[in-house]
């Protein structure tokens, strides 16, 4: 048995390393949720709902990153039983859970900072309350990582059966995308949303990533184990 | 495989199914209290005053709604024993999924009466309600917990994922309520007439309705009692065939 917060970082150096050489995430769903905005702006094919709209897409864009990059963190971990035997080594696996949160919960702040300014260029908000939208994207993002974490463990325990992530994902993480975009719909003070509307919202987004991170690294060696 | 379970007898030379006495007795029971509600719901309940003849949906969504709620309490408590219990006993494991499977049924079932009911009441199939959203979630979510099921190469394996997916769902259904209820709120109200509490109801509609609740739970008790044993068969046969597998192994090699 390691020391949880020791594994949690060796965990998260090595996603990120991952990350840093195969470059899949800046590469490939990067690309993808820019052009997902792209196509927002298509489906809607107005400028003034695009615009008063703005927070929700930046979540809903968000949320599709999060599901193909929950994949690819797990699909490296599953293949070849690497999760498996990370277990049987006697890692604490409430700090694989952790480090794992730590290296998505940061691809996914670059992913969603690229989706705001997206929306900034695209679809004409500004932001009003920088502070609040700082405020909305660490708190969202800890929520989304862990939950993206428990059931993309869920996926890797079952065999890797991807289908079933975005079915197990999507409904879990429901109270984020209505509070992130409420909250940010506030810091752009879009559809005469005030900041200090926002801030409550906050609080739910915090509570939710605080519920589902005590969750997750309770029963998370239960979930991933083959 | 060391729970005994009526009905998982294998052997093919004593072919019976997986009823018991007390099993038929609650079907029967079931059946007749089914009947009572047609019969009850369709000629001997008056029309609402508002409603008039939708009303009638009433007898099979509420109770179809209850049933449901129950399935998902009875799957929650059931995984919670199975986690907590010290033999970690399959028979937790089963009851809880075959709560869902007929959970999901009856979900599915309040969902679809409760939409050709809003329809004719409301004037919409569907209204952004914390409690229509909250119980969409949940009939989303457990058929994901069903999805999950279908996965894994033991009954162990099976029953651990799936009673720890069960406790994460108790946590998610509550906050997605709590922000449903806090999303309305900050937008317009929707302007529901609760078809529950408006309705006035005269003795024989209560009835009815009580009865239909009793005659639902009944057939719930009757479903996922013998759906439970029917897995705990599969689950032998499973392990039967694995143990064939091996053997047939050991004489090839």
């Amino acid at each position: 048995m390691t020391e949880p917060l020791a594994t949690a970082r060796t965990i998260a150096a090595k996603d990120l390393a991952v990350e840093r050489r195969s470059r899949v995430v800046a590469n490939q769903v990067l690309p993808f949720a820019g052009l997902v905005m792209v196509m927002f702006a298509f489906a809607l094919d107005d400028d003034a709902i695009a615009s008063r709209v703005a927070g929700g897409l930046v979540w809903l864009a968000a949320l599709l990153a999060l599901l193909v990059t929950v994949q690819r963190s797990f699909a490296v971990d599953a293949a070849d039983g690497a999760l498996e035997a990370i277990r049987a080594a006697g890692a604490d696996m409430r700090g694989v859970f952790l480090g794992k949160v730590a290296a998505l919960a940061v691809q996914l702040l670059v992913l969603e900072a690229v989706l705001v300014a997206a929306a900034i260029v695209l679809y004409r908000v500004s932001v009003r309350d920088p502070l609040l939208l700082v405020a909305v994207l660490v708190a969202a993002t800890a929520g989304l990582a862990a939950v993206g974490c428990i059931y993309g463990g869920v996926v890797a325990g079952a065999g890797g059966r991807e289908t079933l992530l975005p079915l197990l994902l999507m409904p879990v993480a429901a109270p984020v995308l209505i509070g992130a975009t409420r909250a940010t719909e506030s810091a752009f003070a879009s559809g005469g949303a005030t900041p200090a509307e926002g801030w409550p919202w906050v609080g739910l987004l915090a509570a939710f990533a605080a519920v589902f991170l005590v969750a997750g690294a309770m029963s998370f060696a239960a979930l991933v184990e083959e | 495989m060391a729970d005994v379970v009526p009905g998982a007898d294998l052997t093919p030379t004593r072919p019976r199914g997986v009823a018991t006495r007390a099993t038929r007795a609650i079907g029967a029971l079931a059946a007749v209290l089914f009947a009572w509600v047609l019969v009850g719901g369709l000629w001997f309940t008056p029309a609402e005053k508002q409603q008039g003849e939708s009303v009638r949906i009433m007898y099979v969504h509420v109770p179809s709604a209850w049933v449901a709620y129950l399935a998902f309490v009875v799957t929650a408590v059931a995984s919670a024993c199975y986690l907590l219990g010290r033999r970690r006993s399959l028979g937790f494991d089963r009851v809880a999924g075959a709560s869902a499977e007929v959970g999901v049924l009856f979900m599915a079932l309040a969902l679809v009466t409760g939409s050709l009911w809003g329809h004719p009441t409301w004037g919409t199939f569907w209204v952004w309600d914390p409690r229509l959203t909250t119980t969409a979630f949940l009939f989303v979510t457990y058929v994901g917990y069903l999805a999950v099921r279908g996965t894994g190469a033991t009954p162990e394996q099976r029953a651990r994922r799936s009673a720890v997916l069960a406790l994460l769902a108790v946590l998610e259904i509550p906050l997605v309520h709590f922000s449903v209820v806090l999303w309305r709120s900050l937008h317009q109200q929707a302007s529901v007439l609760s078809p529950d509490g408006d309705v006035k109801m005269d003795g024989s509609m209560l009835t009815t309705l009580f009865v239909g609740v009793v005659a639902f739970t009944s057939l719930f008790a009757w479903l996922v009692v013998h759906r439970q044993r029917v897995q705990a068969m599969g689950d032998a046969l499973a392990i039967r065939e694995l143990d064939d597998a091996i053997a047939v192994r050991g004489v090839a090699g």
